[in-house]
């Protein structure tokens, strides 16, 4: 039996699996696509630790403004844990090769890694490659996992996970490619499946894929989650396209204006300020623009090439003559799986999570720049590591056939089911209504209407057929189970979004626009078809 | 506009009308599965040319369906030299073992002092997204399906000119056998590549590399110069 199962194969889930498999462990990574296709690429302006290899920089400021940023929902031991391991993720990704910017300072290792501003960092802190900082450390680390011999599953959509009185033996997965179920049995699992931003389709810079299906398979198997109200609105998304244009063209020096050519706020500033700072321009029927162009045509390509190339094609503008329109849109995913310090998923023994799909308390209400690509590495590892012992000292359970009954039986029900309304209609749907209502500035009127579409969708479900009935590479039938995540999840935000009466980092809500300490500051937690708890 | 894509079932083109508009091939497809034929079936993720999801051919040539405008009259079909799963959705797994049999990693870590002009060296080949687009591309798969291939010579060199290797020669090595010395050189791979890497340049670097290790092109090797023929072959028994 497998020591270690790994469900995503992205940034979290690979490191976990280089460090189960450094400590002994035996592991297999089970993705639903290639591991190269994880979300984990499109990170795009870099990595925090307070190296201090451009300006003075201390890992203290980091904890700081970290926590600074999170207005008051993270969990400080674990803001200080993640920063204090920043130095090390970096000096581990360089050992594997990482080709990271250099500066020319003649130092030696990580010494002469470069450094940019994000916003709401104190420091130049954000080691970077180029624009392409999550595609780099993504390709080094899927390299490094061919070299120590890390077993991959390939295109196997996770359906559930086998939890037998509260403990995690396993997953059921449909292998896409047969349409086969499988039961794959492990001492422990670790869900690292990645972030919900895709809950808002048409609104997101995420991939098509971000639609939570380990968040969603956790709260099945009994697992709760927390702060999902928290999704973070990335100011600058190309308007047409939703395509991201990184951070890092404001921290190197581009402006936002408005449709009068006029600055309405500091850039770098944290991402909810000038999310909500640009949604008000639009308010007042003004546009508004990212305009690079006095860092000039050489300096951009130096820096940005992927966002000049992605702005050329996708909104027709060229940055070094043009300004680029722009539109805040879903980008991140605070809330997730509610884990205890030691990774483990609280209520599931032997389930463990990490990276966007879990809620590790060191974004709290809004995440910095720069602080993701650092939490899936330096967590994975942590990860990987409490998964190792918890399996090296688990007694065996008996294979169950339960779940993977149950599985197989639903879908087949999938495929009987009549096909009355095209569920492709209703994602279009569900992502423009949350968008609209349950968006950058929240209203409990909106809340409450949107809850009750969502909760239409849910009831209408049944008539939402497959059309294609092929049982081999269905992905309709791929794209319906995303779906139904996606579904299962909006409810779970709205529901937490219309519980916090006041306004907090991401969550913003009219009528109530202060922070709220005596009340809320707490994490609002929710289980599968039960009433929400604070603590 | 009509836009024809080879159906896997069938074995042959099936014509679609997209809306006459500015869209990319991925927009047109996914429009296509929503509203028309949820049948069609292809691969997607990040709509931004960075997650090498969802390479196809157009009209003979390879392309990020993300990246590209269709055009009327354009012929859509699968990428070359990989099974096809259905339509345009292919296995990509035989193609990702070059990566293994190239070894194209890290082998030994050597602190090193980087510069700027280091980053440079290699940052276009690190550009590299794993589309498969050179792979389809490359002339050698028709008669050699073990070749390593662009991708992984490609990354194969990427990790021999990092200062921070501190064991080419095995990197080197292990992209003799099918490797640097069966490309032809003919440069598809570069015309293919939607990041502007150049695999070609890549692979004669990694064979000028393989020389000052003591290799020696083999169909060179096996060449008859006139050289008078002693009865003693130099090669045999060693």
């Amino acid at each position: 039996m497998i020591d270690v199962l790994i469900i995503g194969a992205g940034g979290a889930g690979l490191t976990a699996a280089l460090s189960a498999k450094e400590a002994g462990a035996s592991v297999l990574v089970v993705g639903k696509a290639y591991p190269t296709n994880s979300q984990t690429s499109m990170a795009q302006g870099g990595m925090n630790a307070a190296l201090g290899n451009v300006g003075e920089d201390s890992i203290a400021l980091h904890v700081q403004d970290t926590i600074k940023s999170a207005r008051g929902l993270c969990d400080e031991k674990m803001v200080e844990q993640m920063c204090t391991a920043a130095p090390k993720a970096i000096q581990w990704l360089e050992s594997l090769g990482v080709p990271f910017s250099r500066s020319d300072n003649e130092g030696v290792g990580t010494d002469t890694v470069a450094q940019r501003q994000m916003g709401g960092a104190s420091a130049k802190r954000a080691c970077y490659a180029q624009d392409y900082t999550g595609l780099k450390i993504l390709h080094t680390l899927y390299d490094t996992c061919l070299k120590e011999k890390i077993d991959f599953l390939d295109e196997h959509y996770l359906l559930n996970l086998i939890s037998q009185e509260g403990t995690v033996t396993g997953a059921i997965f449909l292998d896409i490619r047969t349409g086969e179920i499988k039961q794959i049995d492990a001492k422990s699992v670790i869900v690292a499946t990645g972030g919900y931003g895709s809950l808002y389709h048409g609104y997101t810079t995420n991939a098509y894929g971000a639609t939570g299906d380990g968040i969603a398979a956790v709260l099945r198997a009994g697992g709760s989650v927390s702060d999902m109200e928290f999704v973070q609105f990335h100011p600058t998304a190309l308007k047409s396209s939703s395509i991201l244009i990184s951070e890092s063209a404001r921290g190197e020096g581009g402006y936002l204006v408005n449709s009068d050519g006029e600055r309405f706020i500091d850039e770098l500033k944290p991402r909810d300020v000038v999310a909500r700072a640009i949604f008000a321009e639009f308010q007042n029927d003004k546009e508004v623009f990212l305009d690079v162009r006095h860092l000039g045509e050489e300096k951009l390509m130096e820096l940005l090439p992927q966002e000049l190339a992605l702005c050329k094609l996708h909104e027709n503008v060229d940055p070094a003559k043009d300004l680029i329109p722009i539109k805040p849109v879903a980008h991140y995913s605070m809330g997730g799986i509610e884990i205890e310090k030691s990774f483990e998923v609280q209520g599931l023994k032997g389930c463990f999570a990490v990276g966007e799909c879990s809620n590790a308390k060191v974004h709290g209400a809004n995440r910095l720049g720069g602080n993701s690509l650092l939490e899936i590495t330096a967590f994975g590892k942590v990860t990987g590591k409490n998964a190792t012992a918890y399996a090296q000292n688990v007694e065996l359970k008996k294979h169950d056939k339960k779940q993977v009954n149950e599985d197989r039986l639903h879908i087949e029900a999938l495929y009987a089911n009549e096909h009355e309304i095209n569920f492709y209609e209703k994602r279009e749907t569900l992502g423009k209504l949350l968008y609209e209502k349950v968006g950058i500035v929240r209203d409990n009127q909106v809340l409450s209407q949107a809850m009750e579409e969502v909760k239409s969708m849910q009831a209408e479900q049944s008539k939402m057929g497959l059309n294609d009935k092929s049982i081999s590479n269905n992905t309709n039938l791929i794209d319906y189970l995303e779906f139904s995540s996606a579904l299962q999840l909006a409810s779970i935000i709205i529901s937490a979004a219309l519980t916090r009466d006041e306004s907090r980092g991401a969550h913003f809500k009219l009528g109530f626009e202060e922070q709220d300490d005596e009340k809320f500051k707490m994490h609002i937690v929710s289980q599968a078809h039960k009433e929400h708890s604070c603590k | 506009m009509q836009i024809s894509i080879l159906r896997s079932e069938t074995n042959s083109p099936q014509s679609y009308t997209v809306e006459d508009k500015e869209m990319t091939l991925l927009s047109a497809l996914t429009h296509i599965k929503a509203t028309e034929d949820a049948s069609l079936t292809f691969t997607a993720g990040c709509r931004a040319s960075v997650c090498g999801t969802c390479a196809v051919r157009v009209n003979g040539k390879e392309e990020l369906a993300c990246a590209y405008k269709v055009q009327d009259g354009d012929v859509v079909e699968p990428l070359q030299y990989h099974p096809v799963l259905r339509d345009l959705k292919v296995d990509k797994n035989k193609a990702k073992e070059t990566l293994l049999k190239s070894t194209a990693w890290l082998h030994s870590f050597a602190e090193a002092s980087l510069t700027h002009a280091d980053e440079k060296f290699s940052e276009r080949q690190t550009d590299c997204i794993l589309c498969d687009s050179c792979y389809s591309a490359c002339p050698v798969y028709a008669v050699n399906p073990d070749f390593l291939g662009p991708f992984a010579l490609t990354r194969a060199y990427r990790y021999s000119t990092d200062k921070r290797e501190g064991d080419v020669k095995t990197i080197i090595d292990n992209v003799q056998t099918n490797g640097v010395w069966d490309c032809t050189l003919c440069g598809e791979c570069t015309l293919a590549c939607p990041k502007g890497i150049d695999p070609k340049m890549d692979i004669m670097m990694l064979r000028g590399k393989s020389l000052e290790a003591g290799y020696e092109d083999p169909s060179f090797a096996q060449q008859s110069f006139g050289t008078p023929n002693f009865g003693f072959d130099p090669n045999a028994g060693f």
